[in-house]
């Protein structure tokens, strides 16, 4: 499961792209959990937020290989 | 209805009133966000803009939409720009024309409100000494 990072998200992960092969997460909410265990510095993020094939997607939202998934920190553009 | 949405290198301001302009349109209202050189008093030395860019334009895409259901407009304008910025250099451009003032007025601040609250472009600040991603607080 590729995972695109953008922002400081990119910064705390170290990376532009995550691959997550094992202990894969079923929904947004537990790749959120997965994401803040690995990385407890995002944790501290005012939001945190995951967007499903380009649109932002709710916490019980299924996660399939297929889709494109993306993290979204706290938005500041403008 | 004509729609005019872009995430760019580089803003062109000089293309507004030409994309903006319409026959019906009595009023052309515009916003042009810029870079600051202070941010709390620190000299910012320039910016950087990342955009998730496909996600970006459909965000764009919806608020321009709703734009044309609250409020009668003719067109609409909203460009974004990605990567290094300048002091002084633009960096969003949001505008709207309608027949009469009061729309054209609501319907700007109404781009420029959403665009900074939903669409998934991100700004570091560069200052003397260290650089940092902006994260607004709620």
């Amino acid at each position: 499961m590729r995972i695109l990072l953008f922002g400081i998200v990119k910064d705390i992960v170290g990376v532009d792209k995550l691959d997550i092969k094992l202990d894969i997460p079923k929904n947004v909410g537990d790749l959120k959990k997965y994401l803040v265990k690995k990385y407890p510095e995002l944790g501290n993020l005012s939001s945190l937020a995951i967007a499903l094939n380009n649109e932002y997607a709710t916490e019980e939202m299924k996660l399939t290989i297929q889709d494109e998934i993306a993290i979204i920190p706290p938005v500041s553009g403008g | 209805m004509e729609i005019n949405i872009k995430i760019v290198k580089q803003i062109d301001t000089s293309i507004v009133y030409q994309s903006l302009s319409h026959q019906e349109s009595g009023g052309v209202c515009v916003f042009i966000g810029s870079v600051r050189n202070l941010t709390n008093k620190q000299i910012v030395n320039k910016l950087f803009f990342e955009a998730y860019e496909s996600m970006a334009v459909l965000e764009m895409e919806k608020i321009v939409k709703v734009a044309f259901e609250k409020w009668d407009l003719q067109k609409v304008i909203m460009h974004h720009a990605v990567g290094e910025k300048k002091i002084g250099e633009p960096v969003v451009l949001v505008g709207a024309s309608s027949a009469h003032r009061e729309s054209c007025f609501q319907a700007c601040r109404f781009l420029i409100d959403t665009l900074k609250e939903n669409v998934p472009i991100w700004k570091k600040e560069f200052f003397e000494n260290n650089e940092v991603w902006v994260t607004p607080h709620p």
